[in-house]
C-alpha cells in the first residue's frame, strides 16, 4: 500500500513538471518505436490519449486502433446490389439458373422466350435480396443505437468527464462507469470508488451467467482518492492482440520509471457487461469496437448448414448428374438420327442460311438445349420455398405456447434460424448433468465433521414438508385466481385456457406446479440461488449442541487449552463460512453489496472485554435459558450497553427454534437497540442488516454458507482483504485473507489462506473434490501415536461416510485446514507473487504454486449437497430413449454420485446391464472394452432372430415382444483420456452404439468436448448438447445446441425454458418434420 | 395444465408478458384435416378408385371399338406415284392414282375423312417454331426478323406467304372419293370446311385487307414447295381462301407425334348419303403430290365416325382400365398385409 502511494505521488510530481512537452514527445517516440515492433511482436501498446488532445491526433500511437463505433451491417445502399448478388451466386443453383436463363438467349439452342425465362430467377433473387435487405437493415438501426449510447469519457479541455457516445469512444480514452451501466470497450480498470479497488461485473450479456464477478484495480492503482486524475495517467499499457478470449487477457503495464505490473483478466471490464454494486470505475480503453472481445466472439452468426440442407446440395448435384446424362443421351441419339437422313426430310428445317448443320453440331446444339428443357429436374423455387417454410417453422416455434416458461416469463429463443428442422432428426444427446438434469438449486442435506455423521433428519422433515406447502398454497392460488377472475373479468379470465388441449396429455413430472411457485415466491430471480429450499437449512440438533459448546470454548479465548474436537467443529463451519468467493448483500437493497468498513483497531484490541462480556452471558444464559423472548430482549436490553441481542437469542431458543427465534430478536434488535454501544466495541457503526443475500459462483458455495449459517457461522462481509464472520455467540471475526486460491478444474479444489485474529495463526481451509483433498491428507508419522490413530480413523469413516453420501447421489466436498507457520507462508507468498507478476504462462505458474501450498491438510469433514433432479426429467428420459434416442451424460461428478442420478432420473433401468470401465491404462482399458463389446454382440445377436420375424418392419426392435436387455455404459475421466491416448475411440462407439445411456462421470470440460467431438467426427450422427459452456463450446459446426434458459442463462442456439419443454420440442418437430 | 395457467402475473404489476398469443394461427390450431389412416378407410379408398376406373375403361373401350373406321394406306398402293415423287425434279408432273374398296355395311352417322402421316416429325423444334403468327393474322410483317427462315424470302428479296417450313412442308394431296352405285360412279358429296377449330379459323388466321386477295398477296411468292399462291388454294370459296383456308390452317396446328392424322373432310350427308356411307364399291381417286419416302413415311386416308369418347382411339379406355385394375390389385395385397399381421402388435400400436 505504502508502495503505491509512493508511486501516485510521483506521477503527480511528474505531471506538474514544466517539461511536459519533452517527456509527451519522448513517450510518443516510444509509441512510434512500439507501433512498428507490434507489427513483428503482436502486442498492443496503449498510451493515454490526453497529451494529445484534438490537435496533435496524427501523432497518437492508439490512432490506428479500431474507433469503437461497430458496424455489424454486410452492406451499405451503394454494395448492396453487387454484394447481395455476390453473395447470391455463392449458392450453386442460383449460378445454373442464371446460366440456364442465358443460355436461353442464345439463339441456336433456345427453347423459350428468353425475357420469359429470366423471370423466375429474378423474382427469387429479389425475394432473397428483400429478405437480406430487411435483415441488414435491423442490424443498422441496432447498431445505430448502440452507437448512440451514452458514456462519460475524460476531456482534457474540460477537466471532467463529458458525456459522449459509445462511438465516440477510442483507444487511450478515460472512461468512468457508473453502477449499472453497460460497458462500453475493453476497459483495463485503473480506479473503482471501492476502497479495496474492486468492481463488480454482471457477465449475463456474455455468457449467461447471472452470478457477479469481481474485477480489480490494477496492481498500483488502488488510491483511496475519491476521483480519479486521468491526466497523471503517463503508464504504457502493453497487452496482446485483441483475441476472442473471454477468460484470458495478458499484458503489462510500464510505469515511467520503466517497473513493469502485470495485469490480466481480472483488471479488464469486457465490453457488454454490467456494471454491479459498484458507484463508479474508471478505466482506460485497450480494445474498442470490433477489437474487442464480446465483439470478436460473436464474429457474425456462424451458419450452420442443417442436414436436410446438405443432403438437398448433395441431391441437386445427383439431379445434375442425371440432367448430363439425359442430355447427352439426347444430344447423341439426336446426332445418329440427324446422320441417318439420305435426304433431308421436310421437317428438318435448316438454319437461316438455307445450310444443314452437321449431325455432331446439331447434337451439341441439341445438347444445350435439352439442358434449358430439362432445367425444371432441379426446382428453381426449392432454395426460396425452403427458406420460406424455415421462416414458418421458427415463427411458430416462437410462438409455441407450450414452449413458454412462464415462471421467467420467457418463450423459447431460436438462435439459429438455419437449423430448425434438424431438431426432430437428432440421435444422441450430449448432456451436462448440473443444471440440466438437475435443477442446479443445491440444498444442504448432510454432513460429517471429525468422523460423526450428522444426518440432519430434521431437515429433510422440512424439505418435505415444504413439498407439501407448496402443493397447498398452490389450491390456494387457484383460488385466489378465481376470485380475481371473477372480479375483473376480461383481465385474467382469457387466459385461462392457455393450453392447447393437446398439452394436457404432454405435461410430466410428479410435481408440477411446485417448483414454480417456489420460484415465484422468491420473486423476481434477480439474485440468484436464492430459493428459501436453499437458503434454510434446520440444523441437525446434536451437531448444534457440539457446535455451540466448541464455539463457546473457542470464543472464552483458551487458545492454549482447547480441545481437539472443538476446534474441529468451529473449523468445519468457520470453513464453510470464508472458504468460497461469496459477495454478500442485503435482502432489501439487491445488489448492494454490504461492505463493514474493517475495524480500525484489530479485534485483539478488546478481546478482555468481550472476554468478560462472555463470561456474564454465559450466566445469564444459565440462569434464564427458558426465559420467553420478550423476556430475553428485556435482558438483552439491559446488555445493550456492551452487547448485541443475537447471542442471547441463539443460546437461549430451543435447538429446533433456533433460527426462527434468533431472527426474531435479530430483527427487534436492530431496531431498537441503538447501535452506539456496538461501534464502540468493535469500531463498526451499524448493526447488523436482517437478511444477507449470497451470490456465489457456484450454488454448491451459497449452500455452504446458508448451511453454516443455520450454525451460527454467519458470513457478514467479503472483501479481498478481509472477511467478516459472525460466530454463534455474536462477535465478529474478522480474519485478514492472506490468498485466495480460485477453483480450477485441475485442482478440483480452492483454498483461502487466512490469519485468525484470535489465534494470530495462519490457516489455509481448503475445500474439494474428495478425491483430491483424501490424497493430499497429512500422512506424516506424528509424535503422538494416539493422535495419529485417531486422525487415521476420522479419515477411515468420513470415507465411508463419503461412499454413503455419493450412493445417495448426494454431491460431496471435504473440508481440510493446515496450519502453516510465519515463515514457510513467506516464502510461499514470495513464490505466489512471482508467480503472478509474470505474464508468460502465469496460469500454470499459479496452478502449481497452489499446489505447492495444499498438501498435508489435517481433513476437517466433508458436506453432502443434494442438486435436485429438475420436473419431469425422468418421463423425459424415458420418453426420448423410447424413440430411440441415445443420451450420454457427461459430468464432473462422482461416480457413484453419477450412477445414482443416472438411476433415479431412469437414465439407467434397474433391468439393464450396466458396464463400468474404470481404468488408467491402455491396455487393459482395450481388453476390456473388447470382452464388453462380445458380450453386448452376442446379446445382439440373440435378439437377431426376433426381429426377422417381422418382414415388413425388420428395423424396428420395439416390434419385439420380449424386453430385449439393454445396456448402459459408464466411464470416468481418467477411462476416457486413456481411450483417446490409445485410439480406441471406434472401439468405444462401437460399444457405446449398442448402449442405451452411456454415463461419463468425473469428466473435465475438456473431456466433455473431445466426447462430443468424438462421437460427432466418428459416427456422423446429428447430434444434440444441451447445457452448459463445455459442451456449448464444441458444438461449432452442424450440431445443435439447446441450452436451458432460466437459471442457465439464455445462450446458444436454442433456448428453451426447461427440460420438460424440450421433450415437446423434440416430439412436435419428429411429428412435423 | 391448471398448475401452470395459475401462475400468469397478477394483475396490476403486470408488465407486458412475453406470453405468445394463445390464437388459433400461433398454435396451429387452425381447421386443419389431418386423416387417421384406418384399415377401413384405406381399403374401401383403393376398392372404390379401383372400382370407379375398370367401369369407365370399360365403357371406354366398348364406345372406342363401336367406332366403325376404315383405314387405307395409299403410299404403298399407289407405288408408282410413290416412285415419281421420290425424285424432286418430278415436282410438276401429276400423278393420279386410284383406290378401291368395298364397305359390307353402311356406316351410319357422321363420317369424317382423314389423311394421316406416319414418321412426319412435325413436332421437330425448329419445324415448330418456324412460322410468323403475325403474318398468319393477316397483318403487313417483316417476316425476315419472324423465324420462318430460311423459307422467308427468295434470294431476290420476294417474301413468302406464308413462310416458314410447316406452310413450306403442307399436306397437298387431293383426294376424292367415289361410290359405284349400280354401275354409275357418284362422287361422295364432301365438305371442305368445318374442319379446323372455330379460334383457329376466325382468331388466329386472318387474310390481310385488301378489295381481292390477289391483291392482298401482291408482292409476296408461294412457298417453294407450293404448286400454287395461297389466293388459290380454294377458287370456289372466297371465305375459304387465301390464310383461312380450313386445309391449310388444319395443317398449320402440327401434331405432337409422328404418326398422326389431321381431318380432311367431312361427308355432306344428302341424297343417297342422308344415313351415312351404304354398303358398296367405293373409289378413292388421289391426286398423289406429297413425297413420303424422303423421311421413309407412309399415307393414309382414313373414314371414320365419331361417337361422345371421340374417334377410335383404345388408349384412354386402356388406360382406365389398367389404374383401376392397379388400384384394385393394391387393395387386395394390403388386405393380405392387414389379414397376416392383424394379431401382432406393431410398436405404434403398442403406444
Amino acid at each position: 500500500m505504502i508502495w503505491k502511494k509512493h508511486f501516485f505521488k510521483k506521477t503527480c510530481c511528474q505531471c506538474g513538471d514544466p517539461d511536459t512537452e519533452i517527456q509527451n514527445e519522448e513517450l510518443e517516440n516510444r509509441g512510434k518505436v512500439r507501433k512498428r515492433k507490434k507489427k513483428t511482436e503482436n502486442k498492443r501498446v496503449v498510451i493515454s490519449n490526453l497529451p494529445f488532445g484534438s490537435k496533435k491526433w496524427k501523432e497518437n500511437p492508439n490512432r490506428y486502433y479500431d474507433s469503437n463505433e461497430i458496424k455489424t451491417t454486410k452492406y451499405t445502399i451503394f454494395t448492396f446490389l453487387p454484394k447481395n448478388i455476390y453473395e447470391q451466386f455463392h449458392r450453386f443453383a442460383n449460378i445454373y439458373f442464371v446460366f440456364i436463363a442465358l443460355l436461353n438467349f442464345v439463339p441456336v439452342v433456345n427453347a423459350f422466350q428468353p425475357e420469359v425465362s429470366v423471370i423466375p430467377i429474378c423474382v427469387i433473387m429479389a425475394i432473397t435480396a428483400i429478405k437480406d435487405a430487411w435483415e441488414d437493415f435491423r442490424r443498422y438501426k441496432l447498431d445505430k443505437e448502440i452507437n448512440h449510447m451514452g458514456c462519460y469519457i475524460y476531456s482534457r479541455e474540460e477537466h471532467t468527464f463529458v458525456e459522449k457516445c459509445w462511438k465516440d469512444v477510442r483507444v487511450g480514452d478515460f472512461v468512468q462507469l457508473q453502477c449499472n451501466e453497460i460497458i462500453p470497450a475493453d476497459i483495463l480498470l485503473l480506479h473503482s470508488s471501492d476502497q479495496n479497488g474492486i468492481c463488480h461485473l454482471e457477465t449475463a450479456n456474455l455468457d449467461g451467467e447471472t452470478n457477479l464477478k469481481q474485477r480489480r484495480v490494477v496492481m498500483g492503482f488502488s488510491s483511496q482518492d475519491t476521483v480519479y486524475e486521468p491526466e497523471f495517467f503517463q503508464n504504457t499499457i502493453i497487452c496482446e492482440m485483441p483475441n476472442n478470449d473471454l477468460n484470458k487477457f495478458k499484458g503489462y503495464m510500464v510505469q515511467p520509471n520503466n517497473e513493469q505490473v502485470g495485469c490480466n483478466i481480472e483488471n479488464l471490464l469486457l465490453r457488454g457487461c454490467t456494471i454491479r454494486n459498484t458507484e463508479v470505475a474508471v478505466g482506460i480503453v485497450i480494445y474498442a469496437g470490433h477489437e474487442t472481445k464480446a465483439m470478436l466472439n460473436n464474429s457474425g452468426s456462424r451458419y450452420k448448414r442443417s442436414r436436410i440442407e446438405q443432403r438437398m446440395n448433395m441431391d441437386i448435384f445427383i439431379c445434375v448428374g442425371l440432367l448430363l446424362v439425359m442430355c447427352l443421351v439426347g444430344a447423341v441419339g439426336h446426332g445418329i438420327w440427324t446422320g441417318n437422313f439420305q435426304e433431308h426430310p421436310p421437317y428438318d428445317v435448316p438454319d437461316s442460311n438455307g445450310n444443314f448443320v452437321s449431325p455432331v453440331l446439331a447434337g451439341f446444339y441439341m445438347f444445350l438445349t435439352m439442358i434449358i428443357l430439362l432445367q425444371i429436374l432441379i426446382p428453381i423455387s426449392l432454395y426460396v420455398s425452403i427458406e420460406l417454410v424455415k421462416l414458418g417453422q421458427v415463427f411458430l416455434i416462437h410462438n409455441d405456447i407450450d414452449l413458454y416458461d412462464e415462471e421467467a416469463d420467457l418463450p423459447i429463443q431460436c438462435r439459429a434460424l438455419t437449423i430448425t428442422e434438424d431438431l426432430g432428426q437428432i440421435q444422441y444427446i450430449f448432456s451436462d448433468k448440473t443444471g440440466t438434469l438437475t435443477e442446479n438449486k443445491m440444498v444442504f442435506r448432510r454432513c460429517t465433521v471429525d468422523g460423526i455423521e450428522f444426518s440432519h433428519q430434521e431437515n429433510d422433515r422440512r424439505l418435505r414438508t415444504q413439498r407439501e406447502l407448496d402443493l397447498d398454497s398452490e389450491e390456494l392460488a387457484k383460488l385466489r385466481r378465481w376470485a380475481v377472475g371473477a372480479l375483473s373479468r376480461g383481465r385474467a379470465a382469457p387466459r385461462e385456457p392457455l393450453r392447447r388441449a393437446h398439452s394436457e396429455r404432454a405435461r410430466a413430472g410428479p410435481h408440477g406446479g411446485s417448483r414454480s411457485l417456489r420460484r415465484r415466491d422468491s420473486g423476481q430471480p434477480q439474485v440468484a440461488f436464492s430459493s428459501p429450499m436453499e437458503k434454510d437449512v434446520t440444523p441437525d440438533s446434536r451437531l448444534l449442541r457440539r457446535v455451540r459448546e466448541a464455539a463457546l470454548q473457542t470464543e472464552s479465548f483458551s487458545p492454549f487449552m482447547h480441545a481437539k474436537t472443538s476446534t474441529s467443529f468451529t473449523d468445519f463451519f468457520l470453513a464453510l463460512a470464508i472458504c468460497n468467493t461469496v459477495l454478500v448483500s442485503t435482502a432489501t437493497e439487491p445488489r448492494q453489496r454490504v461492505t463493514i468498513p474493517p475495524p480500525i483497531k484489530p479485534s485483539g484490541i478488546t478481546l478482555e472485554k468481550i472476554h468478560q462480556i462472555f463470561q456474564r452471558l454465559k450466566l445469564a444464559s444459565l440462569s434464564q435459558s427458558f426465559s420467553s423472548s420478550q423476556s430475553s430482549s428485556q435482558l438483552g436490553a439491559s446488555f445493550s450497553a456492551k452487547n448485541t441481542e443475537e447471542p442471547l437469542a441463539v443460546l437461549e431458543s430451543g435447538d429446533d427454534g433456533a433460527s426462527s427465534g434468533g431472527q426474531e430478536l435479530q430483527d427487534k434488535g436492530s431496531t431498537d437497540i441503538g447501535s452506539a454501544s456496538l461501534a464502540e466495541v468493535f469500531g463498526s457503526n451499524r448493526s447488523l442488516p436482517a437478511e444477507f443475500c449470497y451470490e456465489a459462483e457456484s450454488p454448491d458455495e451459497a449452500a455452504l454458507v446458508y448451511a453454516a449459517r443455520a450454525y451460527g457461522f454467519v458470513l457478514v462481509s467479503r472483501t479481498p482483504e478481509q472477511v467478516t464472520v459472525q460466530l454463534p455467540q455474536g462477535t465478529l471475526l474478522t480474519l485478514d485473507i492472506l490468498c485466495t486460491l480460485g477453483f480450477d478444474s485441475v485442482r478440483k479444489r480452492m483454498s483461502v489462506v487466512v490469519r485468525h485474529p484470535l489465534t494470530k495463526e495462519i490457516v489455509v481451509y481448503t475445500k474439494g473434490a474428495d478425491s483430491v483433498i483424501m490424497d493430499l491428507l497429512d500422512n506424516s508419522p506424528k509424535g503422538d501415536i494416539s493422535t495419529e490413530r485417531r486422525l487415521k480413523r476420522i479419515k477411515e469413516r468420513t470415507q465411508k461416510h463419503l461412499d454413503y453420501y455419493a450412493r445417495d447421489g448426494l454431491r460431496t466436498l471435504c473440508i481440510a485446514k493446515k496450519v502453516l507457520n510465519e515463515d514457510d507462508f513467506q516464502k510461499w507468498a514470495n513464490f505466489r507473487q512471482e508467480a503472478e507478476a509474470a505474464i508468460d504462462n502465469r496460469e500454470e505458474l499459479l496452478i502449481e504454486t497452489a499446489q505447492h501450498l495444499e498438501t498435508k491438510f489435517t481433513l476437517l469433514g466433508a458436506t453432502a449437497i443434494e442438486d435436485r433432479l429438475q420436473d419431469g426429467v425422468p418421463d423425459t428420459i424415458v420418453s426420448l430413449q423410447e424413440a430411440g434416442i441415445k443420451i450420454w451424460v457427461l459430468t464432473g461428478d462422482k461416480q457413484e454420485t453419477a450412477v445414482n442420478i443416472a438411476y433415479s432420473c431412469k437414465l439407467l433401468n434397474q433391468r439393464d446391464t450396466v458396464f463400468t470401465i474404470n481404468t488408467e491404462n491402455k491396455e487393459t482399458c482395450e481388453s476390456l472394452l473388447n470382452l464388453t463389446l462380445e458380450e453386448v454382440k452376442k446379446n445382439c445377436e440373440s435378439n437377431q432372430p426376433q426381429r426377422k420375424l417381422f418382414g415388413i418392419m425388420p428395423r424396428c426392435p420395439w416390434a419385439a415382444e420380449a424386453p430385449s436387455r439393454e445396456f448402459g455404459l459408464v466411464l470416468d475421466g481418467r477411462t476416457l483420456s486413456a481411450i483417446v491416448q490409445g485410439g480406441l475411440q471406434e472401439k468405444l462407439l462401437a460399444l457405446a452404439q449398442r448402449c442405451r445411456a452411456v454415463l461419463c462421470c468425473r469428466s473435465t470440460p475438456l473431456h466433455k468436448s473431445m466426447v462430443v467431438r468424438m462421437v460427432r467426427g466418428h459416427l456422423r450422427a446429428m447430434t444434440l448438447s444441451i447445457g452448459t459452456y463445455s459442451l456449448r463450446g464444441s458444438r461449432r459446426r452442424q450440431a445443435l445446441g439447446v441450452s436451458l434458459s432460466g437459471w442457465m442463462g439464455f445462450i446458444g442456439t436454442n433456448s428453451v425454458a426447461s427440460q420438460r419443454l424440450l421433450l415437446q420440442l423434440q416430439f412436435v418437430m419428429r411429428v412435423w418434420v | 395444465m391448471e398448475n401452470k395457467t395459475s401462475f400468469l402475473p397478477r394483475e396490476g404489476e403486470a408488465q407486458p408478458s412475453r406470453c405468445p398469443d394463445n390464437s388459433a394461427f400461433k398454435q396451429q390450431r387452425l381447421p386443419a384435416w389431418k386423416p387417421q389412416l384406418t384399415i377401413a378407410s384405406v381399403l374401401s379408398c383403393f376398392f372404390l378408385t379401383g372400382a370407379f376406373c375398370l367401369t369407365v375403361g370399360v365403357c371406354l373401350v366398348l364406345s372406342s371399338n363401336s367406332v366403325r373406321e376404315i383405314q387405307i394406306n395409299y403410299s404403298d398402293k399407289c407405288s408408282n406415284c410413290t416412285k415419281l415423287r421420290e425424285n424432286s425434279s418430278n415436282w410438276n408432273k401429276e400423278c393420279h392414282c386410284s383406290v378401291n374398296f368395298t364397305l359390307k355395311e353402311d356406316i351410319l352417322g357422321d363420317v369424317f375423312m382423314y389423311y394421316g402421316l406416319e414418321n412426319f416429325y412435325q413436332n421437330h423444334r425448329r419445324y415448330v417454331t418456324s412460322r410468323s403468327d403475325a403474318q398468319l393474322l393477316g397483318r403487313n410483317v417483316n417476316i425476315q426478323r419472324s423465324k420462318c427462315a430460311p423459307f422467308s424470302t427468295y434470294r431476290n428479296g420476294t417474301p413468302m406467304s406464308p413462310c416458314g417450313a410447316i406452310a413450306n412442308s403442307i399436306f397437298n394431296d387431293t383426294i376424292d372419293l367415289f361410290y359405284k352405285r349400280n354401275s354409275s360412279v357418284i362422287q361422295v358429296p364432301l365438305l371442305k370446311t368445318g374442319v379446323s377449330w372455330w379460334t383457329d379459323k376466325n382468331v388466329k388466321f386472318r387474310n390481310p385487307e385488301s378489295y381481292n386477295l390477289s391483291s392482298a398477296f401482291a408482292g409476296t411468292a408461294r412457298p417453294p414447295y407450293w404448286q400454287k399462291p395461297v389466293y388459290l388454294l380454294d377458287e370456289e370459296d372466297e371465305r375459304n381462301n387465301g390464310f383461312v383456308n380450313d386445309d391449310f390452317i388444319v395443317w398449320m396446328r402440327v401434331s405432337a407425334f409422328a404418326t398422326f392424322r389431321n381431318l380432311y373432310r367431312r361427308l355432306r350427308r344428302v341424297r343417297h348419303f342422308t344415313e351415312g356411307l351404304p354398303a358398296g364399291n367405293y373409289t378413292f381417286r388421289i391426286a398423289y403430290n406429297f413425297p413420303v419416302t424422303r423421311f421413309k413415311g407412309r399415307k393414309h386416308v382414313i373414314l371414320s365416325t365419331v361417337v361422345w369418347s371421340g374417334g377410335k382411339n383404345p388408349f384412354l379406355g386402356i388406360a382406365y382400365l389398367v389404374s383401376g385394375t392397379a388400384a384394385t390389385l393394391a387393395g387386395f395385397v394390403i388386405t393380405g398385409i392387414h389379414l397376416k399381421l392383424r394379431k401382432k402388435k406393431t410398436y405404434f400400436q403398442k403406444q
